[in-house]
């Protein structure tokens, strides 16, 4: 606030506590998280997308079946956070990541729980680290970890 | 295997602090002091309480400010009978449109009259809390209260509703 | 298709104002419509692009009505994105050929809030928005990206921070990770703004200004939202819609290219297929400033600006929307 010319200011918290419907698609996603699957969408070319799309992005159709993809995979690219938020899924520093699990064509992003930037690197495996009480949202995966970690 | 899951919950939450403005902080400055204070537009001499940093039919910045009355007409109203949080009023209450004298638009605020009494022309004056208990907003003002006078004549406010 | 010029152009941009919306705008929109010697009567379209959720209030763009002055009724339109398309709507407006004057502008005060992390808005709200990702983290992915895949270095994208906000590219690698590869010089700081254009069809641009500079150019494409499905390491969007546009039609004098992050200015530069002989950013960019849904308009504006002034025949403007490029907007402008 500049001296010469003050201004008002007034704290606003802007929050909408929204409940948003999933569809057939997205639906079968979360209740996957529950079972400890991660499900991919197969389109009619035969990519598998993760998340899933309710649509093919190249041919705008819809997606032919949901498949299940591995758990574990490579990290196709990441970044550092040295200073966690509290929105964050983790409360140390961590490293996002967009990871592209086994028998997908797409990379799904998350957390990585690598401990120090210094043992990030792309290509390396990460494994999935389930919550214990799984509900059907995200945050059911609550990061991915180092496979030699397991 | 467990059955598609219908709904998510998606909350959304973000932390502003919003910057009211210049022509906006004086007028709220000026409430803390007991004053209603509004500009005029250099273009078509209009005086606006509370103030806007243009003229919304000239598009000229607000022009020389002016110190309006704090008694009016109220020219429109409406009787509220839906409670909500954060209400100071009993229900049913007045909120209303005043002119105030020397304003060319009307102010919204509260009008502390029973339902009934409420209507189009009557003069009101505005009640205002007490000075070590006035902040830069509008609650400065607690309410307009009828003020006894006899009612404005239609004329007198036909061009503002 | 008409042909359609930038025939004046205003700003006023600054970390953090005192002034509302209202009052950055009408001064601003009053000096764009002045220099274009016309007056806000002549206006037959305003379009006008802003994000509500910058103030946290939806329907904010609406109190902006008083810069403009929309009595008598006024032909008005309003897009939730960078003025940039607020200037396309326009231009696709002016088509018609019912009206020739268009005034585009945009505004925002990003000071508000923490634009870092008011942009999650824009994210998936199944899979992405849960996790709280900021703007930054995911512009350091795609940086990542791009380092790994050899389309850049650290040096490269110091020395396009030290040519947008000045500094020593050696003590600018020596400074620390912000967002690990992202460092602080890398990242755009947020600011407050407002821009307007006024745009005129036909040879009445010319009537508004000693040196129009015409349109010969527009197109904007995206690319998915999933960011597990893009090349992160290519703009491909960027790509063809500078194709669409034509920018590799003729030699570029200059380009002003939005990208509020290093990495991003290379990564459109060489998407678009400038060389070493054209001039980027002259204006210092959004990495030097980034008033958000202001800064893409802004590039068109200073590019428009040097067509103006004779410095430029033929310039290049940019706008970006969307977390890491998804989606782009190219204007080639030219001074005949």
């Amino acid at each position: 606030m500049s001296a010469a010319r003050p201004g008002l200011t007034a704290p606003y918290v802007l929050e909408y506590t929204y409940r948003r419907s999933l569809g057939p698609v997205l639906g079968r996603f979360f209740a996957g998280l529950v079972d400890g699957r991660i499900l991919g969408a197969r389109t009619a070319a035969g990519r598998v997308l993760v998340p899933p799309a309710e649509y093919d992005p190249d041919t705008s159709e819809p997606v032919v079946e949901l498949v299940d993809v591995g758990t574990a995979g490579a990290v196709v690219t990441w970044c550092w956070v040295a200073v966690p938020r509290p929105r964050h899924p983790l409360p140390r520093p961590f490293a996002w990541a967009l990871v592209k699990l086994d028998g997908a064509d797409t990379a799904i992003l998350h957390a990585v729980d690598a401990v120090a930037p210094g043992r990030m690197t792309t290509g390396m495996r990460v494994q999935v680290r389930w919550r214990g009480e799984r509900t059907g949202q995200m945050g059911d995966i609550v990061c991915f970890e180092p496979e030699a970690a397991r | 295997m467990t059955d598609p899951i219908k709904r998510i919950k998606a909350p959304v939450r973000f932390e502003f602090t919003i910057g009211a403005g210049q022509t906006l902080s004086r007028f709220l400055a000026g409430l803390v002091e007991g004053r209603i204070l509004g500009r005029r537009c250099p273009g078509c001499a209009k005086v606006y309480v509370p103030p806007r940093g243009a003229c919304p039919t000239c598009a000229l910045p607000a022009g020389d400010e002016v110190a309006v009355s704090d008694a009016g007409t109220v020219t429109t109203f409406c009787i509220v009978n839906v409670p909500f949080e954060g209400q100071t009023m009993k229900l049913p209450y007045v909120y209303a449109s005043v002119l105030l004298d020397g304003a060319d638009i009307p102010l919204l605020h509260l009008v502390n009259a029973p339902a009934e009494e409420a209507r189009m022309g009557m003069r009101v004056r505005a009640e205002w809390a007490p000075p070590a208990e006035r902040r830069p907003t509008l609650e400065s003002i607690r309410w307009f209260s009828p003020t006894g006078e006899p009612d404005a004549p239609f004329d007198a406010f036909k061009e503002h509703l | 298709m008409r042909d359609v010029a930038v025939v004046s152009f205003a700003s006023r941009v600054e970390p953090r104002s005192d002034l509302d919306d209202v009052e950055m705008l009408a001064p601003t929109i009053a000096r764009a419509l002045a220099a274009a010697k016309l007056d806000r009567r002549d206006v037959g379209i305003t379009v006008s692009g802003s994000c509500d959720y910058l103030g946290g209030r939806p329907f904010s763009f609406v109190t902006a009505l008083d810069a403009v002055g929309a009595w008598p009724p006024i032909r008005e339109s309003h897009v939730e994105m960078d003025g940039a398309w607020a200037l396309y709507e326009a231009w696709v407006a002016l088509q018609h050929g019912d009206i020739d004057v268009a005034l585009v502008y945009a505004f925002g005060r990003a000071s508000q809030g923490d634009l870092d992390v008011v942009l999650s808005a824009q994210l998936d709200p199944y899979c992405l928005a849960p996790l709280g990702l900021e703007a930054s983290s995911l512009a350091a992915l795609q940086a990542r990206a791009m380092l790994d895949a050899g389309r850049c270095t650290e040096r490269d994208m110091a020395a396009v921070a030290a040519r947008s906000r000045g500094g020593d590219v050696e003590a600018l690698l020596r400074e620390p990770y912000v967002t690990m590869p992202l460092r602080a010089h890398d990242c755009a700081p947020s600011a407050d703004g407002v821009a307007a254009v006024v745009l005129v069809a036909g040879e009445r641009a010319r009537a508004c200004c000693e040196r129009p500079a015409f349109i010969r150019g527009l197109d904007h494409r995206i690319e998915p939202h999933a960011l597990g499905a893009r090349d992160l390491t290519r703009a491909r969007s960027v790509e063809l819609a500078g194709v669409k546009a034509g920018v590799g039609t003729c030699r570029v004098d200059v380009a002003e290219i939005d990208a509020p992050f290093s990495h991003q200015e290379i990564l459109v530069r060489d998407a678009l297929g400038l060389d070493a002989s054209v001039a980027i950013n002259p204006s210092g960019g959004t990495l030097a400033s980034w008033p958000f849904v202001v800064s893409g308009l802004l590039r068109i504006g200073e590019a428009a600006r040097r067509v103006h002034a004779g410095q430029a025949s033929r310039a290049v403007a940019h706008a970006t929307s969307g977390p890491c490029l998804q989606q782009n907007l190219v204007c080639v402008l030219e001074g005949a």
